[in-house]
């Protein structure tokens, strides 16, 4: 009893917040449904999307945003790291003075370009440039993974610099080279140090897909298109569209601050 | 001056050592021998050049011009591949600098590790160019001796970390992360780390100046204890009572030269360099 009490005193505005919420939500929705002729729409979004197997199109179209998603991610941090590690040498020589001025050319190229060019450019010109024929879902893969590069090659220098710099030097002074040193020792607990903000890169490429229609991929946003296309009825496809959308950024975000708690555990221990 | 460095070999001569940072001179042509079993203490004010004199001496900090022979080799010349000299001197920090992200024995195994294993690839290498190549030969080359694999490799160096770590007693503590040890346990990982390479000098820079007061005894202990097993250690330090019991050789190091150096009783009993004198009167 007393347990219950602390606990409504302890969290007595977000109570009402929620509440208020709902309320607000429910209003929302009954006055829709009285004004949008809801039953309507949603029997032909249940026609479509059940009777007519629309949800095949929507699985597959999740599974193609995680695809890109993910391998965009996973490569995003090969690319953002190695980028990372050239931009933070000490330009010694003059191979890496070239290399250092290639990749900032790369990542403003990346960086100040929208995504929907980078993928029309590189699907319907440079692929076919270099006589690759690819699945549109491989060429977003791969498109994705350069983009996100660019992008982590920043969180990812900023993370090497936050590493204290006498662990190069440690490392470096017992004989290993310096990309031994770098990928044992400095990357490790820079990608440590990054990982939240690795984690809303992660979140903004997940909201980024959405564009990937554009060269004919099948994504979450382009199998509600669709929907909506065929059915002539856009307004539930758009609104699950949008839910599922948030549900899917929620989950990740929840993910990632486990993984942040479970970290900041291991140091302690 | 020269009778007293006659312990063992020449290991480390600089000649002409000189290192400017932009238009500071912090070492001005400093030569000076350095030999096998002999246990050498740096002094000197700060600022005057120790840390920077040290770290040339196995090019952490790249000379500006001069040599530094180490073991007969040039290590200055940019053609020398550094990292197999700097297996074999070892280097500990006032920092500790441990390696954060693994946890004791990692820290003290990760080196010797790469070693043995880039070794052991590079002669696997060796023998794949052996093997085409006796395709088209009449008298077969034999392939190299491959020694331990790598599962036996992780085996030995493991078996070494524990063996080091239980002559500072602190075996109990081969499986946690750094982050969790006082300082005097930091420092004395990081000396038996320097220590599993088996080099033949370990370079130390103010190795108790980050320890707590109670602490820095346990790793000067350790150190003796390395000196009178014969280990050639030069040592950048402030502690004068260490230098005078533990070292063979004071080397005085002020406005970049090398300004007198003897034994523990010439240089701290009857000091001739006024600049020493005043040091002296400072610190003692
Ligand atoms: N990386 C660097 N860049 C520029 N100047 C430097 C650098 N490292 C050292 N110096 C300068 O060189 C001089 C000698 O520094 P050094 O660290 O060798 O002195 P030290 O004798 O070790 O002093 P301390 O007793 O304070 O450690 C100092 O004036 C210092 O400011
Ligand atoms: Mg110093």
């Amino acid at each position: 009893m007393k347990e219950k009490n602390s606990f409504l005193k302890k969290h007595w505005v977000d109570i009402i917040a929620i509440v208020a919420v709902v309320a607000l939500f429910a209003w929302i929705c009954t006055s829709i449904y009285i004004n949008f002729r809801f039953a309507k729409k949603i029997n032909i979004f249940y026609n479509y999307f059940i009777v007519n197997r629309g949800y095949e199109r929507l699985l597959l179209g999740m599974k193609n945003t995680a695809i890109i998603a993910v391998s965009g991610l996973l490569i995003g941090i090969v690319i953002g790291t190695l980028i990372a590690v050239i931009k933070v040498v000490r330009p010694s020589n003059r191979p890496i003075r070239y290399a250092q001025k290639v990749v900032t050319v790369y990542v403003a190229f990346f960086r100040g370009t929208p995504m929907v060019v980078q993928l029309l450019v590189g699907y319907f010109i440079l692929f076919p440039l270099m006589k690759l024929t690819v699945t549109p879902v491989a060429a977003c893969v791969w498109i994705f993974g350069l983009n996100s590069g660019a992008y982590i090659s920043e969180i990812m220098r900023g993370g090497i610099n936050s590493v204290d710099s006498g662990q190069l030097e440690a490392a470096r002074a017992v004989g290993m080279p310096f990309s031994f040193s770098m990928l044992k020792v400095v990357v490790p607990q820079a990608i440590k140090n990054i990982l939240p903000t690795l984690g809303n890169e992660f979140i903004a490429l997940v909201k980024e897909t959405a564009v990937v229609g554009y060269v004919g991929a099948i994504d979450i946003t382009n199998a509600f298109q669709y929907q909506g296309s065929n059915s002539y009825e856009y307004m539930i496809p758009y609104l699950v569209m949008a839910l599922l959308y948030i549900v899917i950024v929620a989950a990740i975000a929840g993910l990632v601050k486990l993984m942040e708690r479970k970290l900041a555990k291991n140091e302690r221990h | 001056m020269n009778d007293i460095n006659n312990k063992g070999k020449l290991l480390i001569e600089t000649r002409k050592l000189t290192k400017r940072f932009g238009s500071l001179l912090v070492l001005n042509e400093i030569d000076e021998k350095f030999y096998e079993g002999e246990q050498v203490a740096i002094i000197g004010p700060s600022g005057s050049g120790k840390s920077t004199f040290l770290r040339c001496l196995n090019c952490m900090e790249d000379p500006t011009s001069g040599a530094i022979v180490f073991d007969g080799v040039d290590i200055a010349d940019l053609k020398v591949d550094i990292n197999v000299q700097r297996q074999k001197i070892g280097m500990v920090f006032q920092q500790f600098n441990l390696f954060a992200n693994l946890n004791v024995l990692d820290n003290i195994t990760l080196a010797p590790r790469y070693v043995a294993k880039k070794e052991r690839r590079a002669k696997v290498r060796k023998n794949i160019l052996i093997r085409i190549g006796n395709l088209f030969r009449k008298n077969k080359k034999p392939l190299l001796e491959l020694g331990d694999s790598e599962k036996e490799i992780n085996r030995k160096t493991e078996e070494r970390a524990y063996e080091l770590l239980r002559r500072i007693g602190l075996e109990d503590k081969a499986k946690v992360y750094p982050s969790t040890l006082s300082g005097g346990q930091k420092q004395r990982i990081a000396i038996i780390r320097a220590l599993a390479m088996n080099p033949k000098v370990i370079l130390f820079d103010e190795p108790t100046s980050a320890l707590d007061p109670e602490m820095v005894g346990e790793v000067l202990d350790l150190m003796k204890s390395l000196g009178k097993e014969g280990m050639t250690m030069i040592i950048v330090t402030h502690e004068m009572g260490f230098a005078r019991e533990a070292a063979d050789r004071i080397l005085f190091i002020d406005e970049g030269v090398i300004k007198e150096q003897g034994t523990p009783e010439e240089v701290f009993d009857h000091p001739k360099n006024p600049r020493l004198k005043e040091f002296l009167s400072k610190v003692l």
